[in-house]
């Protein structure tokens, strides 16, 4: 039996016919298809959420109020941190890109260093990827819900945000969130608010500087504050229930579809890099077991590479229309 | 593929590279400053392009087009489509294009229809 890598790869075969179609490899080629029909996916994830934007055009949260946390710094700093997160992957873009070329030198030394810097940013991105799900689970002011599904976030007299615990007046409660092992085995229900409605109301009504923010955008791109009469009114007429953090089904940061859209399409964008950063790893252990040198070409990385780099066109994209637009 | 093989021109031939290495970094601070100047107009947001361009902010369309122009460095240096025949190039590009700009234009325009629907035929969503 023959046992040279080098026969196994596309380039003797030629697609069988002795010359390759578009000057492609077969696998390049199919990697470009595989790639153009990913797009696809993504776009129609993208578009779905530009017809939920345009559909609930004026409630829909301002992404600069949503994505403002910076890891161990306090305060507001909307974009530095996804914008950052962006660098990353262009960034390990250009490692993947750096490792290509190196391999059309044959160069195995370097091919390795670059695929491991590469697999290094896709590790540094997706750390601060899972940084970013948990601050925005976790949620940050809290706000109350309307029975109509709207929120109310509560702001002092210049407009900054107020967290319910800064204001809420707290009684003692006996209540206890139930749990299916306490009774029923099929009965529980749902983790308790850190306030429950009431106090929020009671302390909202002790602050006579606490305003009502709505979920609608006025005309001048921001979302409306109401005067403390129309803010008490609002609650008394509309509030419901409290709201802290974001899940599928409540969001404190608004419509609950932006933080569905959010989990779905940042979350399928993080599973594809997961995917690139595998592929990666196997690739860089095939560098430094020589593989590609005994095959006589480093096509592989190549075609891994296309992948990758798609990766971060998508990301390209889902910055735009998540975090600026 | 031989390591000359590359097009080592962009800006439509008027900086050009004298190895891959170097494109590869000249693109790479090329997609920074353009990714720069984006978070820059996102936190400030210039009060002179709020105005309404063509049914959007104009904020807004400058941040889809340089989105697409950073679109195209990476895709046409970075993914070494600029080297791939034109044929290969056409069929991905093209066809990718057009599907993805009429699922936009499908799913907007129907999106901004259902926004005035619920804006002007009594609907209530805020009680």
């Amino acid at each position: 039996m023959d046992t040279t890598v080098a026969n196994t790869s596309a380039e003797n075969k030629r697609w069988g016919g002795g010359t390759e179609p578009l000057k492609a490899s077969y696998g390049k080629m199919m990697m470009w298809f595989f790639l153009a029909s990913d797009s696809l996916t993504f776009s129609g994830f993208l578009a779905a959420y530009g017809f939920s934007r345009f559909k609930f055009a004026d409630s829909w949260p301002i992404a600069d109020d949503v994505f403002t946390h910076v890891p161990f710094i306090h305060g507001n700093y909307p974009m530095i941190f996804v914008a950052f997160m962006t660098f990353i992957l262009i960034m390990s873009s250009v490692t993947m890109v750096l490792a290509v070329d190196a391999g059309h030198h044959m160069n195995k030394a370097k091919v390795s260093l670059y695929m491991f810097l590469t697999v290094l940013g896709g590790f540094v991105f997706l750390s601060s990827q899972a940084w970013e799900w948990s601050t925005f689970i976790k949620g940050d002011y809290g706000a109350v819900g309307t029975h109509g599904g709207n929120i109310l976030h509560f702001v002092d007299a210049g407009g900054n945000r107020v967290a319910l615990k800064d204001f809420a007046i707290g009684e003692p409660s006996e209540r206890t969130q139930h749990m299916n092992k306490n009774g029923l085995w099929f009965t529980s229900e749902k983790a308790l608010t850190s306030f429950t409605y009431d106090e929020v109301v009671a302390g909202f009504k002790a602050n006579p500087n606490i305003l009502i923010r709505t979920t609608y955008t006025g005309e001048d791109g921001h979302k409306t504050i109401l005067s403390r009469s129309e803010s008490i009114k609002e609650l008394d007429t509309k509030g419901k229930n409290v709201v802290e953090g974001a899940n599928l089904i409540q969001n404190e940061y608004g419509a609950p579809l932006f933080a569905n859209y959010f989990f779905f399409i940042t979350g399928f964008h993080g599973f594809h890099v997961s995917i690139g950063v595998l592929l990666n790893i196997i690739i860089f252990f095939n560098v430094l077991g020589g593989t590609y040198e005994r095959r006589g070409s480093y096509e592989m990385v190549e075609k891994v590479g296309l992948y990758w780099h798609f990766v971060d066109l998508v990301w390209v994209f889902v910055f735009t229309f998540f975090y600026l637009v | 593929m031989a390591a000359d093989a590359h097009k080592l021109a962009i800006f439509r031939g008027t900086l050009k590279f004298k190895s891959n290495k170097q494109k590869i970094w000249g693109v790479l601070i090329f997609l920074s400053i353009v990714t720069a100047i984006e978070v820059i107009l996102g936190i400030y947001k210039p009060e002179v392009l709020m105005g309404q361009v063509l049914g959007m902010k104009a904020l807004n369309w400058i941040f889809i087009i340089l989105t697409i122009v950073k679109a195209y460095y990476i895709t046409w240096d970075f993914m070494h489509m600029r080297d791939e025949l034109p044929s290969l190039r056409r069929m991905v590009v093209w066809t990718a294009v057009f599907l993805i700009a009429y699922l936009v234009f499908i799913l907007l325009q129907e999106g901004g229809y259902i926004e005035h629907v619920f804006a002007t035929g009594f609907v209530k969503t805020d009680f």
